[in-house]
């Protein structure tokens, strides 16, 4: 199907009564349910218009990371209360990629060791919680007191930051690496290298090769700095319009 | 805490992909006006830097890295990927070829 061209000259925000509106010259921006589309974030409404504006004769929607996001927000295509979320994100820590080990290559196996080690001994004592990792093909034994706490600190996020985190967790295979962004312990590039560890080291014996490692390097960088950034900016209590929120 | 280098030089960076993503008035664009009024908000006051200024910066340059990670995807997307069909000239190219022209018909 032909790309959609870019059908407005300028982008601007307003405040509505629901929160920050995108406005299309005269048009107000809408959700693909039709929805109209408002942001709990002055900040966040910015990054957003940006990303329509920095469209040039088609809109390209992959390119449009934060849009996406604040539609699945909104619109919550997949239907899940914040229990399910909560529960589809602490569910990756059975098969976080931080704490699945090979035992060979050696070499490999060393630099999971060195590269992996400090951020599950971070997240340990951060969340006061046994974590570990494992080479067993059934994956880490996670004791169900490290889940609860997982899923009691997930509780504390409302609604739409549950969304992101949920997302940059699918995302980058971890939900360790994902909360290492969260609590700002790792920058994005370095979550993204965490993840793509393998790839990685691959890359480094066998080659780069453009089209594709770094096509898909690109591709999650701005998806992890997309999620993060949209987390952050849905929980700042003192920017945020709580009654979007709903809980 | 992230190792994020200097504010300054993602400040410098994230004006850089404004430049790209809007083009030529960048900085009449409400992005350009809210970094940098965030910038200057939270401008260093003492020698340590204190949360919300670690707060700013660590969001700003995430930013950097969805602004700078998305235009490069996009150049790589086009200069691999968004080849689409060959025209004819460029497929009798591949093989040396060039197309007949005949008066007043194709080609």
């Amino acid at each position: 199907p032909p790309e959609r061209k870019r059908f407005y000259q300028n982008v601007s925000i307003s405040q509505g009564e629901g929160g920050f509106e995108i406005n299309l010259d005269h048009r107000k921006l809408k959700t693909p349910q039709a929805k109209l589309f408002t942001v709990p974030s002055e900040a966040l409404a910015i990054a957003v218009a940006t990303e329509w504006d920095s469209q040039k004769d088609t809109i390209k929607f992959y390119t449009m990371h934060l849009t996406t996001l604040c539609n699945t927000a909104l619109d919550n295509p997949t239907q899940r209360n914040k229990v399910q979320l909560i529960r589809a994100a602490v569910k990756f820590l059975e098969t976080d990629t931080v704490c699945y080990r090979v035992e060979e290559p050696a070499a490999l196996a060393e630099l999971q060791k060195q590269e992996w080690d400090p951020i599950v001994a971070w997240a340990e004592k951060r969340y006061n919680v046994a974590i570990g990792s494992s080479t067993s093909i059934m994956g880490p034994n996670i004791p169900a007191s490290t889940r609860d706490t997982f899923i009691s600190h997930l509780a504390s996020y409302n609604m739409w930051a549950l969304q992101g985190i949920e997302y940059v967790i699918t995302q980058l295979k971890s939900l360790i690496l994902s909360m290492g962004l969260i609590d700002r312990h790792i920058t994005v590039e370095k979550a993204v290298l965490l993840s793509r560890l393998e790839e990685e080291y691959q890359i480094q014996r066998w080659g780069n090769v453009e089209w594709a490692h770094d096509y898909d390097l690109c591709e999650l960088r701005a998806r992890a700095a997309a999620g993060t950034l949209f987390v952050h900016l849905c929980s700042e209590s003192s920017t945020v319009k709580h009654k979007l929120l709903q809980d | 805490m992230a190792a994020l280098g200097s504010p300054l030089r993602t400040l410098r960076g994230l004006l850089r992909e404004l430049r790209h993503a809007a083009g030529s008035p960048y900085r009449d664009t409400a992005a350009y006006r809210h970094i940098l009024a965030a910038f200057r908000a939270h401008r260093v006051t003492s020698e340590k830097l204190c949360r919300a200024q670690q707060e700013l910066h660590f969001q700003a340059a995430t930013y950097l890295c969805l602004l700078r990670s998305v235009r490069q995807h996009q150049a790589l997307h086009r200069e691999y990927h968004g080849r689409g069909e060959r025209s004819p000239e460029e497929v009798a190219g591949l093989v040396g070829f060039r197309l007949p022209r005949q008066p007043g018909g194709k080609g």
